[in-house]
């Protein structure tokens, strides 16, 4: 285990309405440095809005935050250059190719083309795509786009990288080779922010948050949200907590 | 022999260098809830599209309740229900006015078919004064299914109506499914999730434009070639390498917290496997043989020769 008892996310009293929506009701929680962190709930549970804000593209509207060591209102720019930050769309450019692809994230965080070129040799070797570097991110198939946009997410070394969705229509071998990697990452001291509506995912995290209607409802390690609601797995967890707003 | 509602021989797609459907042929029976299992890229939009007669095949022939795909295409837009993938209502339309659009061009009305689709649109009818772009997930999905229900089918074509939905909206979605089905329509629905292989009456699984198996859910769960344990022991990380080198071992995969472990052979000592595992520092040792998943189906058959 690389978890350590540092902070490396704090997150106080996070509030942030749309007009008279509340989206995030008063989040108050911290994520340690090197761990995997699930970060769950339902559709329009608000999970969202507050990655945006950890992520330094939107401001809450109160609450106390820092991520990676740096204020969310006065440091933005640093929070940006210490986080990786990887969409369930893949952001990566279908019309440049693999190469392209690394050279321009690189670019825009900031590394030396000699890093890039060193970095992305490494990566593709890693990845087995060395035939594949000039080939258009559009003809390779999902699995492989799915593993590049993770490892060029973290190609500047992030401290922590933001997970959304990442595994969303994968074939069920990829998906796990996808969380090798993340994993991997994990254990090279990235700490890890993801979320998914795989359930047996929210298993392989260390601890899980599961938001309800705006509030964090439950946080704690898989096992021990298991054994608090009784539930043979997280998925029953999940349905019990998500369930009972509607009740 | 039940009635045939859909009939699917030989049909291939290619797109330029990709073959999307190779030599697809599977029947379903009128009333039957029929799952398409796969990811992302398998085929099963292009299947759909086909079907309800959307996009023509290079080869093969279809057939939905007894009508030509390419001849009768008509008579199957006027008894088919189709939820694309995509979500493609008009977000710019309120929830209503997207029923009603949908209503008028099938030359019916809300008011008509309302017992159908009641069940569904009951949750939703609180809001049917906001548009649809800005229902959340769960809605959209249940909006969708009312717009594809509102001339009452005959037969349901579901494209992955539940991607990216939470589990307790895909709980609740299934459950309507269940009833429409009691209804008598046929439906066909695909899916990435393989845990809703089990809800459907049988199932094709379906890998890079073929049909891997077709057959009930515990059909193909009882087919499964090889003996397999459950493994649960600390850091599933290290778990998962270690396993990976014991003798005999085919296949590791990671289920939740628990590993699953198959090997050809069928008299594994588990207690020789509980004293590896001790041996590389692993405490809390937990070994039980498991009944295979359809995700270690699929698995398995996707790594078959």
């Amino acid at each position: 285990m690389t978890v350590n008892n540092e902070n490396i996310i704090t997150v106080k009293d996070l509030v942030k309405k749309f007009g008279s929506f509340v989206a995030n009701d008063h989040l108050t929680f911290e994520v340690k440095k090197g761990e995997i962190f699930g970060f769950l709930g339902a559709n329009g549970a608000g999970k969202t809005t507050a990655i945006k804000i950890l992520c330094g593209l939107s401001y809450p509207t109160s609450g106390t935050l820092r991520v990676a060591g740096f204020d969310i209102y006065t440091q933005r720019e640093k929070v940006k250059r210490n986080i990786g930050y990887m969409s369930q769309k893949f952001s990566l450019y279908d019309d440049l190719t693999v190469y392209e692809n690394i050279r321009f994230y690189g670019g825009i965080y900031g590394l030396r083309k000699k890093d890039i070129d060193s970095r992305s040799q490494a990566l593709m070797q890693r990845l087995g795509f060395e035939a594949a570097r000039n080939k258009l991110i559009r003809d390779i198939p999902l699995g492989w786009k799915q593993k590049l946009a993770f490892s060029v997410a973290i190609l500047h070394n992030p401290k922590i990288v933001f997970l959304d969705e990442p595994t969303g229509g994968v074939d069920p071998i990829t998906r796990r080779q996808f969380w090798d990697m993340i994993y991997e990452a994990a254990h090279d001291g990235i700490t890890v922010f993801v979320t998914t509506h795989y359930m047996d995912e929210a298993e392989y995290c260390d601890r899980v948050s599961i938001m309800v209607d705006g509030r964090i409802a439950a946080l704690d390690t898989p096992d021990n949200l298991k054994r608090q609601f009784s539930a043979p797995s997280m998925n029953d967890v999940f349905i019990k907590l998500a369930r009972a707003k509607v009740a | 022999m039940p009635v045939k509602s859909v009939h699917v021989q030989q049909v291939t797609k290619r797109f330029g260098e990709t073959l999307a459907l190779d030599d697809i042929s599977f029947d379903v029976a009128r009333g039957e809830l029929f799952g398409f299992i796969g990811p992302d890229g398998a085929g099963k939009t292009t299947l759909f599209r086909i079907l309800t007669t959307l996009l023509l095949a290079d080869t093969g022939t279809c057939s939905v309740e007894g009508h030509d795909v390419v001849k009768d295409y008509k008579k199957i837009r006027k008894i088919s229900g189709y939820m694309p993938g995509k979500f493609s209502l008009y977000q710019d339309l309120t929830v209503e006015e997207n029923l009603n659009f949908f209503a008028t061009i099938f030359g019916t009305t809300l008011e008509e078919n309302y017992d159908l689709i009641k069940d569904i649109y009951r949750q939703i009818e609180p809001f049917k004064t906001r548009k649809a772009g800005k229902l959340s997930g769960g809605m959209k999905q249940k909006l969708a299914l009312s717009c594809a229900m509102i001339h009452k089918p005959d037969i349901l074509f579901l494209d992955e109506p539940t991607t990216g939905v939470d589990a307790v909206s895909r709980l609740e979605f299934w459950e309507m499914l269940k009833r429409l089905k009691e209804a008598g329509i046929t439906i066909l629905v695909s899916t990435p999730y393989m845990d809703e292989a089990s809800l459907c009456d049988r199932v094709a699984l379906i890998q890079n434009g073929r049909i891997m198996t077709i057959s009930t859910p515990i059909e193909i769960i009882h087919h499964y070639p090889l003996s397999l344990l459950s493994v649960k022991a600390g850091d599933i990380y290290k778990l998962l390498g270690e396993l990976r080198s014991y003798p005999g071992v085919h296949s590791v995969f990671a289920f939740g917290q628990t590993a699953h472990v198959a090997f050809h052979d069928k008299n594994i000592d588990t207690g020789d496997l509980s004293d590896f595992l001790v041996k590389m520092q692993h405490k809390s040792v937990e070994i039980s043989p498991v009944e295979a998943t359809i995700e270690d189906c699929f698995m398995e058959l996707m790594t078959a020769p």
